[in-house]
């Protein structure tokens, strides 16, 4: 009896806070800006903190994995006698999957758990009550300018995330193991397609931006303001935030490649 | 002052990324926007495409000249109709010329070789291809093979 109460409990917790997230959306992304100059200097501060200082990060572990897949697929490749292929590999992976996926979770990671973070802290040391006692809007200035800056960063983070990719691996198979690079480049642009393979990564970067930042504002937001509540709200954010990128990019690529 | 150097950073940080934007739809995805892939489009008709594309190359003596516009299947003939752009620079085909599906390499992909023939007239656009020879199928060649093989004992 009492686990069916608790079942339920939980599932109804689950939905009114869904719900409740989801008014918060609602409320931060439509009450703009105060006066447009102010909205725009605040906006570009939060692009500089959330996208400018996740350049770094994007960039070395780009230039990783693309190194790294382009080593594995030219050794599976070159047993086949069809190594020029890994331009193919890699150009497919990096824009389909691992681009937004692990621009998503390296987000997730370094600009969510910042924003939860920081909100939490100022929910803790009172600075958002003291903005509502002044008559202005904590939604309007404090959450709005963070949303919109994850929102367009990380699709710019994920391109420049598949771009570094795509040229380390480049440099690997072409300079490194000796692929011919006129074959490399030909079988990549043979097999990549600008609007379905380049547009739907952005989309699916866009998908998960909404959701890692939505999920990062609001946990800060709700959080309990002591020290152990920004710490469990951050490692929820990241959880979170993980798991719902995960989750997406199933369903988006069973949406955007499933049909055969 | 920290403002401004925020705001030339952010800027950058943007450039950056209409840069990769750019870098990957020209480099990776072969996205022209010169007019090499203007031209006029013929036609030929196959048995059998055996797993040729979209965006094939079109050859001829090994060098690109087109590509595969559109693959569909003609059901007046029973054959698949195999639509594919020339560049308008390569105007000088003869009406009698022949065109092979190709495989690079053992498994690589598949392209159409334009031989050259000897009529005078040359192709226009929309025109038609007639001589044409189908992809290798690897279970047919076997099948002759085997046939073959069986009239020789």
């Amino acid at each position: 009896m009492g686990l069916v109460k608790n079942l339920f409990a939980g599932v109804y917790g689950f939905i009114e806070s869904l719900g409740q997230s989801g008014i918060f959306l609602f409320q931060s992304l439509f009450r703009l800006p105060v006066r447009w100059g102010e909205a725009v200097r605040l906006y570009v501060r939060q692009v500089y903190s959330v996208g400018v200082l996740s350049l770094v990060i994007i960039i070395v572990s780009g230039a990783f994995i693309g190194m790294v897949l382009a080593l594995q697929g030219y050794s599976i490749l070159t047993s086949y006698g069809s190594e020029s292929a890994v331009g193919q590999l890699l150009a497919l992976t990096l824009l389909r999957e691992l681009g937004p996926v692990v621009t998503g979770l390296l987000f997730a990671g370094r600009a969510g758990s910042a924003l939860t973070a920081e909100i939490g802290l100022m929910k803790a040391t009172e600075q958002l009550s003291s903005y509502e006692m002044m008559g202005i809007d904590p939604l309007r200035r404090v959450i709005a300018p963070r949303l919109l800056a994850g929102i367009t960063c990380m699709p710019i983070l994920a391109l420049i995330f598949s771009a570094v990719g795509i040229w380390a691996g480049m440099m690997v198979s072409v300079h490194w193991l000796g692929v011919y690079e006129g074959s490399f480049w030909a079988s990549m642009q043979q097999s990549v397609f600008f609007d379905t393979d380049i547009m739907n990564g952005v989309i699916k970067s866009f998908v998960f931006a909404v959701a890692v930042v939505w999920i990062a504002v609001y946990q800060g937001y709700v959080c309990q303001p002591t020290s152990e509540g920004i710490g469990r709200a951050t490692t929820r954010t990241v959880v979170m935030g993980s798991l719902a990128i995960l989750g997406l990019d199933f369903l988006l690529t069973a949406a955007m490649f499933g049909d055969f | 002052m920290k403002d401004k150097k925020a705001g030339l950073l952010v800027g950058i940080f943007m450039l950056l990324g209409v840069a990769a934007f750019i870098y990957l739809a020209m480099q990776v995805s072969g996205l022209a926007f010169n007019d090499k892939t203007q031209g006029y489009t013929i036609q030929a008709r196959f048995d059998d495409i055996g797993g040729l594309t979209d965006r094939a190359k079109v050859t001829i003596a090994g060098v690109t000249v087109g590509q595969v516009e559109s693959i569909e299947y003609d059901k007046e003939y029973y054959m698949a109709k195999v639509v594919m752009t020339i560049f308008s620079e390569v105007d000088n085909i003869p009406t009698d010329s022949s065109v092979a599906i190709l495989t690079s390499g053992l498994i690589g992909e598949k392209y159409l070789g334009i031989s050259i023939g000897a009529e005078e007239e040359v192709l226009k656009d929309g025109g038609e291809l007639y001589d044409t020879q189908s992809a290798l199928v690897l279970e047919n060649l076997i099948g002759q093979f085997l046939m073959n093989a069986g009239s020789d004992s």
